[in-house]
């Protein structure tokens, strides 16, 4: 009879205890937030989308090889003496018109030693993580500033341009056809 | 309510309707509010925020559900009784919804005022248990008869000691007309049947704690008869998928969880007449002070609205307080516990009131 009056009791008195939890918990705000509208700080050198500036690329490919995943793909065409290409924000000269730069985002691991081989700075990680898409095919991205037609002439000119060189070099001393192959490359 | 409108009105069957389809909005308004105030409660509870997109703090959630719902292809299982299975959404929704016939709102907005209110209840509720039965045999699931077990086993004990509470408030009362039970306790909270009604002397005094027992007791009862947590093994989520309404979609599944916050509100709508005072004030009416005796009705909707939520809200809070029972332990605390106290409660009361 006294263990079932202390059942009753304690029946009560601890469902009385568990109310009193759950209605602080009431008031006390919100631990989660409202995540597309608002969103976690990220920390500093969180590592994320790859972005390429293509102003400062000299497409010298060290990147790609880096990249443990091949997910990054170059391909460059050398310049001709009659164009000027810039140069890069901490000075380097430009000399490669890089017709290709993509990356295949969907490979990507996300390793970030891409970043520090480059020489200009101009790979790097954003903040940006939300990128999901709906077709494979989008994860490629393309970050070359040259269109097709564009990087099609600029291979015709350097080969334009080797052509001429070469028949240059080939007209004063047709008699030494060893040293002409040396020039052209 | 029906007298005031068949005046008004002069036709009988407009008047009828008009006074089913005011207990029938309010039923309606109050799932899609319950619903959503449910999952808000839940939600801050547990340091969430719950819906926040759809209007207000998501206040149109549940109408967004809704018409989801309606939407939905009504899908039923190859093995299925299709008679019993169709009737029974319905049967179980006609149950909870039929109680509001003689609830009063208010002095005014009354459906009818028969002089069997309580019995009435008690009665048209066990269709509730009728039609969960209906819904578990018909969609041949194993978990649907489960959880229709659970459900008529649970429900059936729990009403003895409802039954019991509700048998010593007539005792005390000498009336089952929910209407004169509302109106004996009128003026003050003091004279609240919680606080040994408006009879003034040494038994009002006497009845205070059995008056908070029978109290908690009609309260734990009927959480158990409309099956929310802790109570709630018929549906148990972990165990039995959806219990007695696994294999119903769309609106049937609709009409299911509506006779779900139906019933909530009809039994905690039948405390609050017992014990809270039913629609009168606590602290005196607003009409009476400016002299406008057109706004009492009014205020005593508010009031008795504001009571059945507010009882509403314990039993949201209890359910994202407490585990579930297990079977056995659930039967102890009705047969074991409940019931002996509501025997000792209704003796007890019985001798005060002769005194």
């Amino acid at each position: 009879m006294k263990q079932y009056l202390k059942n009753t009791f304690d029946g009560i008195f601890t469902v009385l205890v568990g109310m009193k939890v759950t209605f602080k918990h009431l008031f006390t705000p919100a631990v989660t937030i409202q995540y597309p509208d608002v969103k976690v700080k990220l920390p500093d050198r969180v590592r994320n989308r790859l972005y390429v500036n293509m102003d400062d690329c000299i497409g010298c490919d060290q990147c790609s090889r880096a990249c443990p995943v091949s997910c990054i793909e170059i391909e460059t065409v050398k310049s001709i003496p009659s164009e000027d290409l810039g140069i890069t924000s901490n000075g380097k000269k430009k000399a490669l018109w890089v017709t290709k730069f993509n990356i295949d985002i969907a490979k990507c691991c996300y390793c970030q030693l891409c970043v520090f081989p480059c020489p200009t700075e101009c790979i790097y990680m954003t903040d940006v993580y939300e990128f999901a898409e709906y077709e494979r095919s989008n994860f490629l991205y393309k970050f070359a500033t040259l269109t097709d037609e564009e990087a099609v002439q600029k291979k015709i000119n350097y080969e334009k341009f080797q052509a001429e060189k070469a028949a240059a070099a080939a007209k004063p001393k047709p008699e030494t056809p060893a040293q002409t192959e040396n020039k052209t490359e | 309510m029906y007298q005031f409108l068949y005046d008004l009105i002069g036709n009988e069957i407009l008047a009828g309707l008009l006074v089913a389809v005011v207990p029938l909005t309010i039923i309606l308004v109050f799932a899609l509010f319950g619903i959503w105030l449910e999952r808000k409660v839940s939600a801050h509870m547990q340091d969430r925020l719950g819906p926040m997109r759809t209007g207000w703090h998501g206040w149109l959630q549940t109408v967004a559900d809704l018409m989801k719902m309606l939407q939905k292809e009504d899908i039923i299982a190859t093995d299925a009784d299709k008679t019993l299975y169709n009737i029974a959404p319905v049967l179980v929704f006609t149950g909870s919804f039929a109680a509001y016939a003689v609830i009063p709102f208010s002095s005014k907005l009354l459906g009818s005022e028969v002089e069997i209110g309580l019995f009435y209840v008690i009665a048209i509720s066990s269709l509730v248990v009728a039609g969960i039965l209906m819904a578990g045999w018909s969609a041949n699931n194993k978990y649907s008869l489960l959880g229709a077990m659970r459900a008529a086993a649970q429900i059936i004990s729990y009403e003895i000691p409802t039954a019991l509470i509700i048998l010593s408030m007539v005792m005390l009362t000498g009336t089952l007309s929910l209407e004169k039970i509302s109106q004996m306790q009128t003026s003050s909270f003091w004279n609240w049947n919680i606080f040994g009604g408006a009879v003034f002397g040494l038994s009002k005094f006497l009845l205070i704690p059995f008056m908070i027992a029978g109290t908690l007791i009609i309260f734990t009862s009927t959480l158990a008869e409309v099956n929310r947590v802790p109570f709630d093994i018929p549906e148990a989520e972990s165990e039995l998928v959806a219990g007695y309404f696994t294999e119903y979609c769309g609106m049937k599944w609709g009409m299911f969880m509506l006779a779900e916050y139906g019933n909530m509100f009809a039994v905690s709508a039948i405390i609050a007449i017992l014990f809270l005072g039913g629609y009168q004030s606590p602290i005196g009416y607003l009409g009476n002070s400016i002299g406008a005796q057109w706004l009492i009705p009014f205020e005593q909707g508010f009031w008795f609205i504001a009571k059945g939520l507010a009882l509403v809200f314990v039993q949201m809070w209890l359910r994202w307080t407490l585990p579930r029972l297990r079977v056995d332990q659930l039967m102890t605390v009705c047969w074991k516990y409940l019931i002996p106290f509501a025997f000792i409660n209704l003796i007890i009361i019985g001798i005060i009131s002769l005194i």
